[in-house]
């Protein structure tokens, strides 16, 4: 069983290799080929887990050594894989919602010529992403990151004829190299520390360290974790990432390669769990931004944007759940693999949407949808009711969890935090039936585009619509067949660790706030956007409004402090440049030059002239041993 | 009389030569107030083997002129070579170091 | 005279050779710099070099002032003096200075060069004179060639070689490697025919009754000299002799002279 977790990864690789060096001859069937093999990677899984399942508990954990990747003294990095029931869950929600939004590109990518390198740049995507989950080390989990932060450019910029998804990547790649700079450097300092960056022996040895240093390490895993989700203060290029391909959005950057920065915290669970600090630091991280996600949530008209800030806002859910430690651990997982389905289907419902709509991404020119697509209608329905935590529905069981866990930190952090994700929950419920409504309910407000054509909305081809309807399936019943009698908790409970912490409040308590703000927020949204007509153009909205639609001006804000900063430090150093540097370097030169320019009279090239400057030499010279003599 | 007084006499002689070397333009001139030079040494050469009572300065001084007699050779067929291609033999003509 | 004296001082015959022979070597080097002929100072040279080799007999090296004759007096100044002639006997230097300041310099360095110089053997203070008594005592040749050819014998193997290449080097510098064959004097007439100038032969040097050499061109008819009338060599030397204009200022002082003479028969006359 060890040897099919290379396949794992080898199948979605091969695909990437084949169709991105196969040439134009694949492009009739380059769509299918990919598609293909990201659902053997899927089989694969499916077998692995049957497996697994059909072990103890405490024997589940498999790994596979390939070989020896540098093996240089004491820097030992090897290409070995491990895999446990957290890398299983990932590695099912990456192959199962990645071949789901494989089929869906099938018909989302028809007319673009460019199909078959799209389907390239995912299954290497794919490669990526189990790369970084199944690893066993730090090193390789480090070329999984990198892997996937490329796939994840060159997709953003997919389009790269349009100068906006140009620069989105670019910005995108930038943000994430800060983080990897915080991997990069957790690497070194646990080499230096440990050794090793093997996981287990890294775990094992964590009691032994200071807390010094586990902070140090913990804070730069926190580094990168911020830059691939999109958490405080790194998170400015998930909106701008929207420039990409519609399942790009869906499959990259909603349900699986911004979560890697939850994976890296979880699996690093045992370092953290020994810095409080940096847990401290962590929590309040994601409480930042699944305030600030939710917020810019609200102001967005640009569809897909809206849902980006979403997607910020609840994987600030799980990294504040990661914060927590052991408490709230599996509820990050959870809420991550609930998340994968039910935003990923909201994502695909809002391609099917533009699909049908001449690609136009704002919201108000939508409305009334829902007699066109019902299908679609029917499934983003559903993906929303999921993610505000409607009763029974996926999101419902994870972010109440999550909440409760937050209240369960105990102490004031508790209240303040689990404040916070309440808060969160109710923005939720406001922005989440914003988009509902102003997209299929209300009055038909769409308009012909600059070329004159009158959109035509209609439902999307059956490739489409069968992910949506699957991904529906896991937004309904995700949650709750992980909550029945706590099987997610023990499935992931020989990983993580798990405690239930004790909370102030009780769970009921915490489930009926949760409620009645849910209620009070998709309220204000109705009375806002549903009872009254929902104006085209944009108004001016409050200062908050504004803000938060120039993305609570985290661009000003880096603009400002970072690239005004940066600018008036090359100037002043270019300042000192050329007036310091320059002069001395400029100085010297001009000094040699006339020095020379005297000096040059004295090559006169009459050889008798140099003659005599011998002779006065040897005449000195004479001297010299005159007066050496004489002292 | 001392024979240092040969001494003095090769370093004026010697000295004479120089000057020579250092004001005169026309090549052969220069090159004879070479030999001249030379010869100053031999002078000294020879009264420095008077002084120590040996043969070794004659010696040197013999083999000083087995190589100012190559060198002549050598030098005037130069100054006969620079004649015929410059038709001169003023050796401030040959500044052709300077730019 | 006694080897004991020869160590401190010498005789008073060798003492008086010394300050006259010493006093034409100084006159002959000083001449040799600051003749201007090149055949003048190659002289003055040789002079010098032959009180040299007085001065090297009188020092017990006989067998160098006898080489010091054949071979530098003999040899190698001919050498000189064959050079001179070849580049040209005639051209005198001017000895006026060309490089600003070079001869003001090379005065202060000469001087300064030569008061160190004597200062320094002045302050060497050598009073023990050895004489070469001793070392001359089976004859100066055979010392000198029993150190040459045992002590020295690997300079001196050396030295040949240096003579050897020296001698090869001065063939390779003069030596021009003719390229074409020379023209015949058939080919030469027919070629001046061809290019129709001088069909003739070259006219032939200047010949007058007060002149008569190859360094004076021929007039032309209307009195300028033809340079083509003297050898290629010479004019390349710039050593055409004008006399054109002699032969006026020569008829101009002939008619001078002659009124002068007729006054002075004019007035003898007068006072008769």
């Amino acid at each position: 069983m060890e040897n099919l977790i290379a396949l794992l990864i080898a199948a979605p690789l091969l695909g990437a290799v084949v169709l991105l060096c196969g040439g134009r001859r694949l492009d009739a069937v380059g769509h299918w080929i990919g598609t293909a093999l990201a659902a053997t990677s899927f089989v694969i899984g499916i077998v692995l887990f049957a497996d697994m399942l059909g072990k103890n508990a405490e024997h589940r954990a498999i790994s596979q050594y390939l070989f020896s990747w540098i093996p240089v003294g004491s820097f030992q990095a090897d290409v070995s894989f491990q895999l446990d029931q957290l890398s299983m869950t990932f590695v099912l929600l990456i192959t199962g919602v990645g071949s789901l939004i494989h089929l869906y590109s099938v018909g989302y990518m028809e007319h673009d010529e460019r199909r078959r390198r799209f389907f390239g740049y995912l299954n290497l995507f794919l490669a990526a992403m189990l790369l970084l989950v199944l690893a066993d080390n730090y090193l390789l989990l480090y070329v999984g990151w990198e892997g996937v932060g490329l796939a994840s450019y060159l997709l953003i910029g997919f389009w790269q004829h349009k100068p906006s998804a140009a620069t989105a990547a670019k910005k995108a790649f930038l943000v994430n190299r800060v983080g990897d700079m915080g991997l990069s450097i957790a690497i070194m300092v646990m080499f230096t520390t440990f050794g090793t960056f093997a996981f287990g022996p890294v775990f094992d040895s964590v009691g032994k360290t200071g807390e010094g240093k586990l902070t140090a390490i913990g804070l730069l895993l926190l580094l990168a974790a911020c830059g691939k989700s999109a958490q405080v203060p790194l998170q400015s290029w998930l909106g701008d990432a929207m420039e990409g391909p519609t399942p790009v959005s869906a499959l990259i950057h909603a349900a699986t390669m911004v979560t890697a920065g939850v994976y890296l915290i979880v699996r690093s669970g045992a370092i953290f769990n020994a810095a409080p600090d940096a847990q401290l630091v962590v929590t309040v991280v994601g409480a930042v931004t699944l305030l600030f996600g939710a917020i810019v949530g609200c102001a967005k008209d640009d569809i897909k944007k809206a849902l980006a800030g979403s997607t910020m806002s609840q994987i600030g859910y799980m990294v504040l759940a990661a914060g927590l430690g052991p408490i709230g651990y599996v509820f990050a997982i959870m809420h991550l693999v609930t998340h994968g389905f039910f935003k990923a289907g909201l994502f695909l419902g809002a391609g099917s949407v533009m699909h049908g709509m001449n690609d136009e991404v704002d919201m108000r020119k939508y409305g009334g949808l829902r007699t066109y697509m019902p299908v679609t209608f029917v499934t983003f329905g559903l993906g929303y009711l999921a993610i505000i935590g409607f009763p029974g529905l996926s999101g419902f069981f994870s972010k109440d969890k999550i909440i409760e866990a937050a209240f369960a930190k105990g102490g004031t952090e508790g209240w303040i935090l689990g404040g916070a994700a309440l808060l969160g929950a109710a923005i939720t419920a406001f922005y989440m039936t914003r988009v509902m409504i102003m997209t299929f309910f209300g009055e038909k407000r769409w308009q012909p585009d600059t070329e004159g054509h009158e959109p035509h909305p209609h439902e999307s081809p059956r490739s489409m619509t069968i992910p949506m309807i699957v991904l529906a399936f896991g937004s309904v019943f995700a949650g709750g067949l992980f909550s029945i009698g706590d099987s997610f908790v023990h499935w992931l409970e020989p990983v993580t660790g798990h405690s239930e912490g004790n909370s102030p409040v009780s769970a009921l308590t915490v489930t009926l706030a949760t409620m009645v703000l849910l209620v009070v927020g998709a309220g204000i949204a109705y009375a806002q956007y549903g009872r009254r007509p929902v104006p085209v153009v944009a108004p001016r909205g409050s200062l908050l409004t504004r803000a938060a639609r120039r993305d609570l001006l985290q661009d000003d804000f880096n603009h400002v402090v970072l690239v005004r900063g940066g600018e008036h430090l090359t100037r002043s150093l270019v300042y000192v440049d050329h007036t310091l540097v320059d002069g001395v370097v400029n100085g010297t030169a001009a000094s040699m030059g006339g020095l020379s320019g005297r000096l040059r009279k004295l090559q006169n090239g009459y050889a008798r002239s140099y003659a005599v400057s011998m002779f006065g030499g040897a005449a000195i010279l004479i001297a010299a041993t005159l007066l050496m003599r004489a002292v | 009389m001392n024979p240092v007084n040969y001494l003095y006499l090769a370093a004026l002689l010697f000295t004479i030569g120089a000057t020579g070397v250092l004001i005169r333009r026309n090549a052969i001139v220069v090159f004879m107030c070479i030999e001249l030079m030379l010869n100053a040494c031999n002078l000294a050469f020879v009264a420095f083997s008077r002084m120590h009572g040996n043969l070794d300065g004659q010696i040197i001084a013999f083999f000083t002129m087995v190589v100012a007699a190559a060198e002549v050779v050598v030098g005037l067929a130069i100054i006969v070579s620079l004649f015929r291609s410059r038709h001169s033999a003023s050796v401030d003509d040959a500044s052709l170091m300077k730019l | 005279m006694s080897a004991q004296l020869a160590a401190y001082s010498t005789s008073t015959g060798e003492a008086f050779q010394f300050w006259v022979l010493g006093t034409v070597a100084v006159v002959g080097a000083l001449c040799t710099v600051f003749m201007k002929k090149a055949v003048h100072s190659a002289l003055c040279l040789a002079g010098t070099m032959i009180v040299l080799a007085v001065f090297y007999l009188a020092n017990g090296a006989y067998f160098l002032g006898i080489v010091q004759i054949v071979v530098y007096t003999g040899a190698i100044m001919m050498l000189f003096l064959f050079v001179v002639m070849l580049v040209g006997v005639t051209a005198a230097d001017s000895l006026k200075e060309t490089i600003k300041g070079q001869r003001w310099l090379a005065l202060v360095c000469g001087l300064g060069f030569g008061i160190l110089l004597i200062a320094g053997i002045g302050n060497a203070s050598i009073k023990d004179f050895n004489g070469l008594a001793k070392a001359n005592a089976n004859g100066n040749v055979e010392g000198l060639a029993a150190l040459i050819f045992t002590k020295y014998v690997f300079a001196f193997e050396i030295t040949g070689a240096l003579l050897i290449t020296a001698a090869v080097g001065a063939m390779v510098l003069t030596h021009r490697e003719r390229t074409e064959r020379a023209k015949t004097q058939r080919e030469l007439s027919e070629q001046r025919v061809r290019e129709g100038k001088h069909v003739p032969p070259l006219p032939a040097p200047g010949v007058y009754a007060r002149h008569n050499a190859v360094d004076i061109a021929g007039l032309l008819p209307d009195g300028t000299p033809s340079e083509l009338t003297v050898s290629k060599t010479l004019r390349e030397r710039g050593q055409i002799r004008d006399v054109s204009t002699e032969a006026l200022s020569d008829l101009k002082a002939l008619e001078q002279r002659a009124e002068e003479r007729l006054e002075r028969t004019n007035s003898g006359e007068g006072s008769k």
